[in-house]
Formats: structure tokens, sequence, C-alpha cells
């Protein structure tokens, strides 16, 4: 600590601080920025450079350059146009359910009720669970079709057992996904739902705006940035959905759960098959940044309005 | 219930809909916990009572799944420790001297390096693994713990730059300057004022870290096997060869989650803050 700071003079000529003011910022960011350059954008240019050849680990002393051959390929063999449809569905189907019951939760929350703060504390819980502890946990215990637990409320009730991996795997995953990420739906609306000023609604309620009214121009429009929030970083990291996956149904039965990093899994470590994942990677990135430039935007505006 | 301060002042209709959401919220409640709770109970129960049908809910608890969890277990919290510990450390090394410049010499560029490291977030993991993967081999770095430190590092440092970045621009400016006026260098504002003055923030930080890194499922199956894997390695392998041992897994599970949990639950203001980097407050 005191190796690295010097004797100043005592005497501060204003210049001398200055250069050192001049030079050190830049000096202090650069370790993490080459770091990160290392790490995420030589390795994507790595993937780009790779998707260009048939490369393939079983043999690769052969590697031609194919052009475009492995995108062609990816998107016109319709089951690969099945696993592009099984990302969207996935991340689209868990994002809107983990907003509507995360909306619907943090509305219940933000009452005054007793047992509320412990609740608010043990309802976060399920984001906080590894994924993949999720997906052994829910394939082998709570969807089990003999010895499950959903299976027992379905015979029970008087139904039929249910093979829920096998008949309707992927309504499965997006169960199992969406158990995940409604506390973080919860919290984050929740927290938004808490900055609304309270004189803005007792300002309402004395114009004698009605409950309905009071949510749709006041609470929604307040709302309005934690939704948002929630959308893009949910549709950021459910697009990249892999340990529910690899640990309850494997991408199946057939491709029925295959989504795009499960696919690139696949291919790159059972099939060795480098060219094609590196192409399959390559889309997921796009698909993932073209989302992502509009989040930029949105976080920008709010920090920058943050008065910081 | 009607003794309760919070409804004392609200008409009777008022007081019977309060109530009837406040079952719905507890019955809701108990619904997402279900699965947890479910999991906790077979990890006491023996292997019969937790393949019981129908559901065995009322038994003696016993320990001796954890016993025979720990065998496995041991190793991958050990790997899963250095990994988290490791990369929280280095992201840190890493992050704080880049987040303190940003917040205390901004310049017109602070706002595009921020956005930058922001956005490698975004960066799929699948867009990069195949070069890491092929680089790891001729490098040795396959299933090693340095190995998966380094990956770790890298998807923790933009979370580090950003909340510490955001705790030091909380720390009144009027600080730096009067050390300055005092001849204070740069590595003692760094050292002296903006250390010690985010230390509630580096905790946060370091919590939600340790959290990812524990939790994180895809470099850890891709890129170790046996020498340097994780618990999330150790608990997918109950996905085949040991699915049949019920009560044995949900032991081992719950000997997984259970630290991440605690460490959630309290730091679950500071959750939001570095899950959404600073968006929502």
């Amino acid at each position: 600590m005191t190796a690295i700071t010097p004797p100043t003079t005592v005497t501060t000529t204003s210049p001398a601080p200055k250069r050192g003011l001049r030079l050190t910022p830049s000096v202090l960011i650069w370790p993490a920025m080459l770091y990160l350059i290392l790490t995420t954008q030589v390795p994507f240019f790595m993937t780009v450079y790779y998707s260009f050849f048939r490369y393939n680990l079983v043999d690769p002393s052969s590697r031609p350059f194919i052009g475009v051959q492995n995108y062609v390929t990816l998107l016109t063999d319709p089951q690969n146009l099945r696993i592009l449809g099984n990302t969207v569905l996935l991340a689209g189907g868990s994002l809107l359910l983990t907003l509507i019951l995360g909306g619907a939760l943090a509305l219940l929350l933000n009452r005054q009720f007793a047992g509320r703060a412990l609740l608010r504390t043990l309802m976060i819980s399920s984001f906080l669970v590894m994924p993949i502890v999720t997906a052994v946990i829910w394939k082998n215990m709570l969807l089990n079709p003999v010895f499950g637990f959903f299976s027992w409320v379905v015979a029970s009730l008087g139904g039929q057992p249910v093979d829920w991996l096998a008949q309707y795997p992927m309504a499965s995953v997006i169960a199992m996904v969406t158990w995940e990420w409604t506390p973080f739906a919860m919290l984050i609306l929740l927290t938004g739902l808490q900055s609304l000023p309270d004189d803005q609604i007792e300002a309402a309620r004395l114009d004698g705006a009605s409950p309905m009214q009071e949510f749709r121009h006041i609470v929604l429009p307040h709302w309005m940035q934690a939704i948002q929030v929630v959308v893009l970083m949910e549709t950021i990291a459910l697009l990249q959905v892999y340990g529910e996956i690899y640990g309850s149904t494997s991408g199946g039965p057939g491709v029925a759960t295959t989504n795009l990093p499960y696919f690139i899994y696949q291919k790159a470590f059972a099939e060795y098959n480098i060219g094609l994942a590196s192409a399959a990677g390559v889309i997921t990135v796009i698909l993932t940044n073209i989302l992502a430039v509009y989040l930029l935007k949105l976080i920008n505006r709010s920090t920058s309005s943050r008065g910081g | 219930m009607t003794a309760s301060p919070f409804i004392r002042n609200v008409s009777d209709r008022h007081r019977v809909r309060n109530i009837l959401l406040t079952v719905l919220t507890y019955l809701l409640a108990a619904a997402f916990l279900f699965p947890l709770v479910w999991m906790f109970m077979a990890a006491f129960k023996t292997e019969a009572q937790a393949f019981a049908a129908p559901p065995v809910f009322s038994f003696t608890p016993i320990f001796d799944n954890f016993e025979r969890a720990l065998p496995g277990y041991l190793p991958a919290l050990k790997n899963s420790l250095v990994a988290a510990v490791g990369s929280t450390i280095l992201a840190f090394i890493l992050g704080l001297p880049a987040a303190f410049a940003l917040a205390v010499y901004p310049t017109r560029r602070a706002q595009g390096v921020l956005t930058w490291m922001l956005s490698t977030k975004f960066m799929p993991a699948v867009g990069v693994i195949v070069p890491l993967f092929l680089l790891f081999r001729n490098l040795q770095l396959l299933d090693t713990l340095p190995g998966l430190i380094l990956m770790y590092t890298t998807m923790n440092l933009p979370l580090v730059v950003w909340m510490m970045h955001s705790y030091m621009t909380e720390i009144p400016f009027a600080i730096y300057e009067a050390a300055k006026v005092d001849g204070a260098t740069v590595g003692q504002e760094f050292f002296r004022i903006a250390l010690p003055l985010s230390t509630p923030g580096m905790a946060a930080t370091a919590l939600l870290c340790l959290i990812f890194a524990w939790n994180e499922v895809f470099f850890a199956l891709n890129l170790t096997s046996s020498d340097a894997a994780p618990l999330s390695v150790f608990i997918g392998s109950f996905k085949t060869s040991m699915g049949l041992f019920w009560a044995q897994l949900s032991a081992a599970a719950v000997l997984t989650v259970l630290p991440v949990l605690i460490f959630g639950w309290v730091a679950q203001r500071q959750l939001v803050r570095g899950l959404s980097f600073g968006a929502v407050k």
C-alpha cells in the first residue's frame, strides 16, 4: 500500500498532480479492459473465423474453407429451424409467464400484512437455486411419471398418470425455467413499485380515481422502467438457458427441447463439429445482441437520469 | 388479524378483501416454495420413503443421506469454493481500479467504457466456448481450477466494475477534493478514501460474484471433467448414474444450495442493484 504511494512534495504545485490525473485513469482501466478483450472479443472473432471452415476435431488435419456453407446448413435444415424456434419459444414463453406471475406477486407483496418481510425474503429462493439442481429435482421428484409428486396430485384428483417430460417436454422445461425466474421478476418489479411516491397515489385518490384508473395512469407508467429491465435482462439470460435442459431432458425427446446453447454443446462436445457449432454460436450472439442494443440504450438512459 | 395495526383504519369490506389477498399471497408463496421444501424433506427420508407413492409427509428424520453424499460432495465443494473465491478476488483486483478511475476521474469516454464492459455480459457463453475450449486444451488448462477461475472472472468482472462504479460515485466528491488539497496521490485516494468508504458495496458485490460463480453450469460442464469439477458437475452426475437415489440426491442438493440461499436471503436488497446493473433501485 505504502509502496505505491511515493512521497509527494509538500508544496503542491497544481500542474504536478494534474499530470498524474491525466495518466492514471486510463492506466487503471486497462487491466480490466484487456482482460475482457482477451476473454470475450478475441474468442468471439475466432468463433466467427472457425464458422467459415469445415472443421471437425475427429479429423483436425483437414480444415477446408467452405465460406457460409455452415450457415446455409444451419438455416435450411428444418430440424435446425425447429431448434431456433425452440430457443425463441422457451425464452419468450418463460418471459411472459415470469412477468405475469412476478408482477402479481409484486403487487401482492407490496401490501402491508403480517409476515410480509419474511415472505419477500423466502420468495427469492428458487432464483438462487443452481439451475442444474432445479433440473434434477424437478425431473426426478416432481415430474417422474410413476413416483413424482405431480403425478400423485393428478392421480388423487382422479386423472391418468402423465409422463410430463415425454408428453409435454417444452411445457415442462418452461415451467421449470418460469419457477426459477419468477423471483427475479418479482424482486425487480417490487422494487419498482416501492419507489413510487405515496403522494402521487394520494393525489390520485383525492381526485376520485378508481383503483383501475390509479393502476393504469399512475402505477403502470412508473412501473415501465422496471418492466423493461426485467424484459431485457431475462431475454438475454433465457436465450442462454442450458443447465435446466442438460439436467432434465437432454434436449429431447428428439429435438423437442433443444435450444441453441444446448445444440452448440452437442455439436461441439459430442460430435466435435467445430465449424457448425461456431456458426450456431455466431447466430446466438447476433440474436442476443439485437436485443442487447436496445437494453444498452435503456440502461444508459436510466443511469444518466439518476443525476449522478 | 383484527389487531394488526396496518388495517385498523380501513372499512370492513376492505378488511375482508385484504385478508383474502393475504391468504392468496401465502398460498402462492407456499406453491412456489414447495419444490424446495420437498427436496429438503427428502434429504432426511430413507430411500424407500423418498420414492413412496403416495408421498410420505411425516417421518422420522435421518442423517444417513448426508453421510453418503459426502465422499462425492467434499472434493466438488473444495473446487467450487476455490473457483468462486479465486474468481471473485481476481475480478476485484482487475475491476476495483477501473471502477475507481471511471467514478472519480470521469472522462467523456468513461460512459462508453462502462457500456462496453456491460456489453461483454451480452456475449453468450456459446459464442466463445469453442475457441476457449481449444485454447484451454492447448494450454493444458482443461479440467484445472485456474482455467475455471479465468472464465468466472470474465463473467464477474463487468459486474464488479459496474456495481463498484455505482457505489464509488456515491462518495461525496468533496472528500476527494479535500484530500487533493492535502496533497494526496491517486493511490492514496484509492486506498485511503475510495476503498474504505465503499466497503459495504464491496461486500455486496463480492456476495453476488460468489453466488454467480457457485451456480455457474455451462463453463463448469464443458471445461472440467473430474479433477476440477465443481458442485454443478457433481449434481449433474446424478442425472444419469445416480438418478435413482432420491434421498441422497436431495441431501447433496441441500448441501449445495443452502450456502447460496443463506447468502442470497441476507443480501436480498443488494441483489436488485446487482441484477439490474443499478438501473432499478
